[in-house]
């Protein structure tokens, strides 16, 4: 599904990615972990196609196309999403209406009609109970004055409703107490299937105790210096990124 | 009071500077002959005016009167706007479409006119079929072709309620007893050099007085255009709403391109009296002019309203998204004890425009309220400026106002610059300002696209969040169009 080779990036003049490779299959989970800086946000931001993320070098092909080529809007349409790590405020529009114009964008480039206001309220509704998502977070403002658990749930939600093929989670824990961390990582869970893959971008070892990765990658210096099962996020926890960073 | 002028360039800049020149869309100019005036102002025009209009002597009076007090007057230079004087000797004060007769019917009308309004996706005959639709919202068009209103709809329904609608020459001729009772007694012809400039030599506009305890059996509107080129337009619009009447009136303007830059200068007054109530839309979109400042309306307007009568209460709601320069404060002078006036506005300014707009609440009554909610929009390198006034005067006994000024900046070569002026002269009214400046982020927009949305709705789905407290108060056939409206001047333009 998505085949990044050798990867190079840059933001400004100040390069971050020096030589990614990263295959991901349908149906894969892969957790990217690493120190601060090591360019675990920057590859989230590359994937998703932020303006000023710049690939001086290698290739990113999603399902056989170029990646690289394509706008964050039309990414987006074709399937890929990032949960933010800071999901933004956008005052005065609700975030039902957000919503469904975001589903309507993406079944428009797909060639699929739109849906009407009760058909995206049954859709909506269904996948907010999924996130035990309060109903009046459906109506007010997208991320105004929401709690940081509510930002994150909110983030899940809009995956849940979009229905993405690769899904990009970036350190979707973050500020999360344990009660609001089950509660994402069972929405997650529950979005895993054998045509999804997702990259879980994470600090700690702790969210992957819920969403159990295929694979574990260390990321560091802008590189992918180990890889391996699930255990090897133990070992990290246990150890720290010490010795790998060292090396 | 807050000023953010010019920010340094960032890198996102030269996409958006690309984004922004786009090209107006209602530029097109209608070849209809015109009976003009020569351009020149002196009494002898003023007389030639009136006597066309065939207008009754106490018109001519108060023309001539106005005329002497403006050869007396200074244009007004303290507005935060530049623009090349006008040179009033140079402009035809009085332009005809050429029609034998009054249209008795829209199918009298001159088809190229129609079409011009159906360009614009205004039109009357479709307005007037779906009018005889049952429970189909009814909207009153009095719609004024540069100077004389060529069509006049629903007249009957209107009639059946006793409300008068029509067209000012046509007031002052059936109508002069209201004319000459209200006319200059909300903006008095020396009010200002504009007022006293378009008292001289107005050539039409609409009138309307709602008849006591009348609620308006639909939302009354005037379409706006300048077309013969040199024309500067000098509308006049008159309001009366008697005791316990109700009146929404929409307003709403475009303009075809032109290369000459082009004078409006129109009064409105509004008068309400006890216990009624008057909604007063606008959504302006003339030609703002090129990416250079070349062309574009002058919009140097006096609209004032008076809350006359106990309980009256008087509502301004705007979106201007267009001219090339903005002179407008909307204003309510609140006479009536327990009156209420209310300002709703949105000020997008894109390009070279500069606008110099906001509103006066004047609580001169006891337990007067008013509300002010502002938000400017600057882009590209216009300017953008609130001017507000909040005068309590020593009888207005808890008097209060809130207002509330944002202004949201896109890419970094524009200016939002907020004057708000107090002045309190008694100790129980509570006056609250507030104001916030903000920029549409680059996180804003990135979070959009990354669920898929494109830049273009993005930025409309952005701003008219940032607009919804005022654009909520636009009757529902003119909200969509507003939001329309904001999406096309603004597209792109984020930095």
């Amino acid at each position: 599904m998505l085949k990044i080779e050798n990867l190079h990036a840059s933001v400004g003049d100040k390069a971050i990615l020096k030589g990614i490779n990263l295959e991901v299959k349908p149906g894969e989970v892969h957790a990217i972990m690493g120190p601060n800086g090591s360019g675990k946000s920057t590859l989230s931001y590359v994937l998703a196609g932020r303006d000023g993320y710049e690939v001086t070098d290698g290739s990113v092909t999603y399902n056989g196309e170029d990646l690289i080529e394509k706008d964050a809007d039309e990414r987006a349409c074709d399937g890929i999403y990032l949960a933010f790590q800071y999901p933004v405020e956008i005052p005065g529009v609700s975030n039902s209406y957000f919503l469904r114009a975001a589903v309507n964008a993406q079944r428009k480039h797909r060639g699929e009609d739109e849906l009407d206001a009760m058909g995206f309220l049954k859709l909506a509704r269904e996948k907010a109970k999924l996130l035990e998502l309060p109903d009046n977070l459906m109506h007010r403002p997208v991320n105004v004055g929401f709690s940081g658990g509510e930002k994150k749930r909110n983030e899940i939600f809009h995956m849940a409703v979009l229905e993405p093929q690769l899904c990009l989670l970036d350190e979707t824990d973050s500020g999360l107490d344990i009660d609001a961390l089950k509660t994402v990582a069972n929405g997650v869970n529950s979005l895993r299937s054998p045509d999804r893959a997702m990259i879980v971008v994470t600090h700690y070892q702790r969210l992957l105790d819920y969403i159990v990765p295929d694979q574990v990658h260390v990321l560091s210096g802008g590189k992918i210096v180990k890889s391996g099962d699930k255990d090897l996020a133990k070992q990290l926890e246990a150890e720290g990124y010490g010795d790998l960073v060292a090396a | 009071m807050e000023e953010l002028d010019r920010k340094p360039k960032t890198s996102d800049d030269d996409h958006v500077d690309e984004l922004l020149n786009r090209d107006y869309e209602a530029g097109f100019v209608t070849d209809i002959e015109s009976e003009s005036l020569p351009p020149g102002l002196d009494e002898g025009v003023i007389r030639e005016i009136s006597k066309r209009k065939e207008e009754p002597e106490f018109m001519l009076e108060f023309r001539l009167n106005a005329f002497r007090e403006w050869q007396k007057m200074q244009e007004p230079e303290w507005a935060h706007v530049n623009y090349e004087k006008v040179d009033y000797q140079s402009i035809s004060y009085y332009s005809a479409p050429k029609l034998n007769d009054g249209p008795k019917s829209l199918d009298e009308v001159d088809p190229e006119l129609l079409a011009t309004y159906e360009k614009l996706g205004i039109s009357l005959k479709e307005q007037e079929v779906l009018a005889g639709v049952q429970g189909a919202p009814k909207v009153a068009v009095d719609a004024v072709f540069d100077s004389v209103s060529v069509a006049t709809t629903f007249k009957e329904t209107l009639n059946e309620a006793g409300v008068i609608f029509c067209p000012i020459s046509e007031a002052c001729r059936e109508h002069p007893e209201l004319v000459q009772k209200y006319l200059g007694t909300v903006v008095p012809t020396g009010d200002n050099f504009f007022a006293a400039l378009n008292s001289a030599v107005f050539s039409d506009g609409s009138f309307v007085y709602i008849p006591e305890g009348v609620r308006c059996p639909m939302e009354l509107s005037t379409y706006f255009r300048i077309n013969a080129a040199n024309t500067g337009q000098f509308e006049r619009t008159i309001i009366i709403a008697d005791k316990g009447s109700y009146v929404s009136y929409l307003e709403g303007c475009t303009a075809p391109m032109r290369d000459e830059n082009q004078l409006h200068a129109a009064v409105v007054e509004l008068v309400a009296l006890d216990d009624a109530e008057i909604k007063y839309s606008t959504v302006q979109n003339w030609y703002p002019g090129d990416e250079n400042g070349k062309g574009g309306i002058y919009n140097f307007v006096t609209k004032r309203a008076d809350c006359r009568g106990v309980n009256s209460k008087v509502s301004w709601t705007q979106v201007e998204t267009g001219s090339a320069i903005t002179w407008k404060y909307p204003s309510c002078i609140l006479t009536g004890d327990n009156s209420v006036g209310e300002f709703y506005s949105v000020a997008v300014t894109n390009k070279r425009q500069e606008a110099d707009t906001g509103t006066k609440m004047i609580h001169v009554g006891k337990n007067t309220r008013s509300t002010v909610i502002s938000k400017g929009i600057s882009a590209g390198r216009s300017n953008n400026s609130y001017r507000g006034l909040i005068k309590i005067l020593p009888n207005a006994e808890g008097a209060r106002n809130y207002t509330q000024c944002d202004s949201l900046l896109m890419g970094d070569q524009c200016g939002a610059h907020t004057f708000p002026y107090i002045e309190g002269k008694n100790p129980s009214a509570q006056v609250e300002h507030e104001a916030t400046t903000s920029k549409i982020s680059e996180d804003q927009l990135f979070y959009c696209l990354q669920r898929g949305l494109s830049e273009e709705d993005a930025v409309g789905l952005i701003v008219n969040g940032f607009c919804k407290e005022v654009m909520k108060n636009l009757p529902m056939e003119f909200a969509v169009e507003a939001q329309k409206l904001l999406g096309i001047s603004l597209e792109g333009s984020v930095g």
